[in-house]
Order: C-alpha cells, then sequence, then structure tokens
C-alpha cells in the first residue's frame, strides 16, 4: 500500500518536473566556467520534452501498477479499501495516459452456476470500471468483462483456491 | 491366425480410442419396474459391421426401464412368429421378446427386419423393415430400440437424439456432438479458450455457444455441417452468453452487460433486431423459453438472492417462481411445459431439483455437492447434468421421477455444460 502511494507519488514529481518549462526570460547559465574563454551570448531555450521514465511503469515490479489483481469474499463484489490505493494509481495513469485502454476480467470461484458466475463476474468487473472512473479514466478506456469461473488461477475445491480465484484483473492494450 | 487378428483388432481399437476418447456410460442406480424382454440375436446380423441386438439390449438396459433376460441357449434364432418357444419365454419371465433377421443386398446396402412380440398374448405387437447402409447400422439399432421403447412405455424413446458437451483437456477446449450412447463423437469446436452454454437448435441443425477465444464471451451460432466459424451473433462491448432458442427456431434470447448490467435480450438467430426485454439493475441472466414460447423462465437477483423468475416472451413484469432458500439458479422447462428443472444451493451443496409447474411441489433429484447446467432429453424423460467424480468433470442423468441414474465420463479430461438435442425428422 505505500510502495504504491510512493510510486504515485513519485509518478506525480517526475511529471511535476516535465510540466515546468525551461524559463526563456533569463540568459542560461553555463554550469561550468571555463577560463580563457569569452562568456557566450544569451541562447533563446526551448522546453526539453521530457524521455518518460526508462522502464514502462506498467510492468516496472517497483511500481504499484504492475499491481493488477482485486480480490473478493464470497458472493461479494464491493471493493475492499486496502484496493483503493491500488485503483487511484490506474485511475490516475489512465488519467494522464488517455491513449491506453485498459479490460478488467472478472472472475468467480467454481461454486455454482458457470453462467450465473459470468453475470457476478462481470458486476465485480464493472465495480473495479466505476472506481478507476472516479478516480480519473474514462468510460471509453475501461471494458468490464467476464471470464467467470472458466479461467481458474488453482483448480482443488478448498477456500485457499477459492479465495484466489474471486478476483479482477486489470489488463493493459498489448498485454490481451 | 485367430490371435493375431483379435490383437489387431484390439490395437486399431487402442488407436482410434486416442483419437476420440470414448464418453462411457455407467448406471449407478437401478430403477422400479423394469420390463423384462429378450432381445434375441438376428439371424444373419454377423453380415453387419456392428451387433443390432447388441445395441438395442444395451440401449433398452440404459434407459432403466427394461431388464435384459437371458438368450442364451436358443439356436438357431427364430426369425418368424411360428418358429417362437413361447413357453420358454414365458418360463424366463420375459415380458417382450424381439427377434430378427438381416441380410446383404446385390447393391451393396443390407435389410434388417424385425418382430416385437408379447409373450404372454403369444402375438405380434409391430415389426418394421429398414434398408441401410453399413455406415447406417448404429442408427438403425437406435430406431429399433425407439420403437420398442414407445410401443412398450407409451412415450417417445430418445436413443437416436444426440448430446452435446464440452471437453477439457489441459488447455485444450472441445465442443463435441456424440450420439445419446456417447458413440460417434465429433468436434464441432476446437479452442485453446474456454467454451461454454452449447445450445441446440429445435431444429437440430446449429448450435449456439459462449467462446473466450477473444478473452471476453462472445456469442456464435454455428451450422452443424459448417466447416468454419462464423461471425459472432453477439459481440457487444462486456460480456455476450447465455444463449437460449424459442421454440420456433427464429430468435435467440441471451444475456449481455452492453448497457450496464447483465441483462435479457432478444435477437434474431443471425444477431439482427437486438432488444432489451429485461430492464433491472440487478443481475438476469439464464433465460429459456417455454414450449410454447409465451414465457421465458430467467436467473435474478432483483430481490436480494438468486431466484428464478417467469416473464411474458415479448416483455413484460416479472414473476417470482422459487421460494425455498437462497440460491436457485439455471431454470429449464420440460419439453411438456410441465416440469421445472433447476439448481439450488441447499447447505453448502448444489443439487437438481424438479417442480411441477402445476401443484408447485418440489421435488430434490439428486445429491450434489457440485451438480450444475441440466438439460432435459427430448422426451422430457430424462435430466443430464454435470457434475464431478473424483475431481474430474464428468456428465449424470437422473430419470424426471429421481429412481434412475447414470454416469457419463471420459477418462482423464473434465467433460461439462451438456445439452441434449432434439428428436430428429424422420
Amino acid at each position: 500500500m505505500k510502495n504504491a502511494l510512493f510510486s504515485a507519488l513519485t509518478l506525480v514529481l517526475l511529471y511535476g518536473c516535465a510540466s515546468t518549462p525551461v524559463e526563456t526570460s533569463k540568459p542560461a547559465e553555463p554550469s561550468v566556467q571555463t577560463p580563457g574563454l569569452p562568456a557566450s551570448p544569451p541562447v533563446a531555450a526551448r522546453p526539453i520534452q521530457p524521455l518518460g521514465p526508462l522502464v514502462d511503469p506498467l510492468k516496472d515490479p517497483n511500481s504499484g501498477l504492475s499491481k493488477r489483481s482485486v480480490f473478493y469474499e464470497y458472493d461479494k463484489y464491493d471493493i475492499r479499501d486496502e484496493y483503493r490505493p491500488l485503483l487511484q494509481a490506474h485511475g490516475k495513469y489512465l488519467a494522464e495516459n488517455r491513449g491506453k485502454k485498459m479490460l478488467v476480467q472478472g472472475n468467480c470461484d467454481e461454486r455454482g452456476s458457470r453462467e450465473y458466475n459470468i453475470a457476478l463476474g462481470q458486476r465485480r468487473a464493472e465495480g473495479v470500471k466505476r472506481m478507476l472512473v472516479l478516480m480519473g479514466a474514462t468510460e471509453a478506456q475501461v471494458e468490464p468483462v467476464s471470464l467467470g469461473e472458466e479461467k481458474p488461477r488453482c483448480g482443488d475445491h478448498t477456500e485457499g483456491c477459492w479465495s484466489q480465484n474471486r478476483r479482477s484483473d486489470m489488463l493493459y492494450g498489448g498485454e490481451y | 491366425m485367430k490371435r493375431t487378428a483379435t490383437l489387431f483388432a484390439a490395437l486399431a481399437f487402442l488407436l482410434t480410442g486416442a483419437a476420440h476418447a470414448q464418453l462411457t456410460i455407467e448406471i449407478i442406480g437401478g430403477g422400479a419396474n423394469q420390463i423384462p424382454i429378450a432381445v434375441l440375436p438376428f439371424a444373419g446380423e454377423s453380415a453387419l459391421p456392428q451387433s443390432i441386438t447388441e445395441i438395442v439390449e444395451q440401449d433398452l438396459s440404459r434407459s432403466g426401464r427394461f431388464r435384459a433376460i437371458f438368450v442364451g441357449g436358443i439356436s438357431p434364432p427364430p426369425t418368424e412368429i411360428a418358429q417362437v418357444n413361447f413357453p420358454e419365454w414365458k418360463s424366463r419371465l420375459a415380458d417382450a421378446l424381439i427377434i430378427g433377421q438381416a441380410q446383404r443386398l446385390p447393391d451393396g446396402r443390407f435389410e434388417v427386419r424385425f418382430r416385437l412380440l408379447d409373450v404372454p398374448k403369444q402375438s405380434q405387437i409391430g415389426g418394421i423393415a429398414f434398408t441401410l447402409t453399413a455406415a447406417q447400422t448404429r442408427l438403425t439399432a437406435h430406431k429399433i430400440a425407439d420403437f420398442i421403447y414407445e410401443k412398450l412405455t407409451g412415450e417417445r424413446g430418445v436413443f437416436s437424439t444426440r448430446i452435446a458437451y464440452v471437453v477439457k483437456q489441459g488447455t485444450r477446449f472441445e465442443l463435441r456432438v456424440a450420439d445419446a450412447d456417447g458413440q460417434n463423437a465429433q468436434s464441432i469446436l476446437i479452442s485453446s479458450e474456454p467454451i461454454m452454454s452449447p445450445a441446440w437448435s429445435p431444429d437440430g441443425t446449429r448450435m449456439a455457444y459462449v467462446s473466450f477465444q477473444n478473452k471476453k464471451p462472445i456469442l456464435f451460432v454455428q451450422n452443424l455441417s459448417a466447416s468454419k466459424q462464423p461471425a459472432p451473433v453477439a459481440n457487444y462491448r462486456g460480456s455476450n452468453s447465455a444463449p437460449a432458442w424459442s421454440p420456433d427456431g427464429r430468435q435467440l434470447a441471451a444475456v449481455l452487460t452492453k448497457d450496464g448490467s447483465s441483462q435479457v435480450y432478444l435477437m434474431n438467430a443471425d444477431g439482427t433486431n437486438l432488444r432489451r426485454i429485461t430492464f433491472s439493475d440487478a443481475i438476469d441472466t439464464e433465460p429459456f423459453f417455454t414450449p410454447d414460447g409465451q414465457s421465458i423462465y430467467f436467473t435474478s437477483d432483483r430481490g436480494g438472492s438468486a431466484q428464478i423468475y417467469r416473464m411474458p416472451a415479448g416483455g413484460g413484469d416479472p414473476v417470482r417462481v422459487t421460494f425455498e432458500g437462497d440460491y436457485n439458479v439455471s431454470p429449464r422447462v420440460s419439453p411438456d411445459g410441465k416440469i421445472l428443472a433447476y439448481i439450488s444451493r441447499v447447505g453448502g451443496r448444489f443439487q437438481l431439483m424438479a417442480m411441477d409447474l402445476g401443484s408447485k411441489q418440489v421435488q430434490t433429484l439428486t445429491d450434489g455437492p457440485r451438480d450444475e447446467s441440466p438439460s432435459f432429453a427430448a422426451n422430457g424423460r430424462i435430466i443430464l447434468y454435470a457434475t464431478d467424480v473424483d475431481n474430474r468433470g464428468v456428465l449424470a442423468a437422473v430419470s424426471s421421477d429421481g429412481r434412475f441414474k447414470q454416469r457419463l465420463g471420459i477418462q482423464a479430461a473434465d467433460v461439462r455444460e451438456p445439452s441434449w438435442g432434439p428428436f430428429l425428422g424422420n
């Protein structure tokens, strides 16, 4: 949780740096004085476009954005408080990268009707989408879909397994 | 020579067995009031690629309505009623007797004729003569079994119908269609992503199904004789699933999430003319038409828990149908419109229930713990459903009165999502 917050802050700072233009009202001062050379005339300065982060934050294991899953209680689709910062980070990323698209896949454990679980998984994905939109994403950027119980992470008839399968996953364009 | 031939035959069976692992059927619960029937070998049936009488006897036994009488010690088998020793069959406690003959015709086809006899009355009940190709041997046997079944029980037989189901082996999914006895399985679709909810069109020529090949559920309708997959009939934003055919085969009900929550829509069988028919913020799913086409049953949690509702097929206010327990799903109406089969969660166990729609009385048909996806046979007498045994998905069948049970499975694979096909046109 703290990591995500830190990463979010770091992102803010980076973007903060990028958006501050270099001032053109006073001459750029050379950082090193070279004895004997005449002082250079002032140079018109333009803002430099940022190179961007060297590691894709979506894949950087140190960035909260590499975390993609929200987990649920049985028969529930409400998002627990512990996942708010994660969705805040992703919502912000989508807000600041309007070209990025996301697929949210909702999943259920194996119990119950397969088709009812498609609908329950959809509710879970829809809940994640709604929170992402609250956090800055647009409706058009996030498509919620359901995998129901069809693609479980593990197949045992145990609560340990079931709790892993009650899940929404966030996938960015290019990952699906 | 004989031993080599047997070895070769065994190997050949193993090879073909590996190509399409056999759906095997195991009877696990006896029925009551079984009709004792003697199925005598047909004279000359060794000319056919398979033993017709073996298939007939297996069909009748598997239905749970018949008990096969020992037919050994009768040589040569009688082909005419005058040749039948009725007192012998009476002493063996047979109520009915099948005799017949088969012969090869000059054009390479075969003729098979049989008679169904009433042992106590010592008279013929009926008989048919068939002309068939070698490839039609199994189907002919199933038609004979259907004839016998109908004459002696008064109900139509389903031995010559087909079933669809999904097989999962590792990450390989297949939608298959097989004869009702599990033989002759053919692949309709092979995919590395899940397949679910196969639904036969009422005329048996098309299959609707849900595929996850694009990482989300999409609805297809495929002609069973098609060589490739058609374009989807529903690929809207969100999830597209739960297809159900109208009885006239012209429309599909389905569940889309394009307008927010899972809601029921109607469309033409080609996906055109889409219209929404449920209007809630809840989950509305699993639509199923009544056989008269006038109503649609569906699952909804609009009342706070998953329950079954009924609404007019063209749209209108739904009426709640289930009131016991907090999880009643997967409604299926019997072909005669009188019984509603569904899955109920009782104390954590998912069990198959049958409600008499007239009296509203509910009967528990299975114990669970994980029974799902019920499907009525075309004669309404048997319900096919999915369950699991020893961590492996298998299909099971129970008679609609709950008395007789079978299990159907494939070795080393998960079988799920069964759908029983319609009667075939003659």
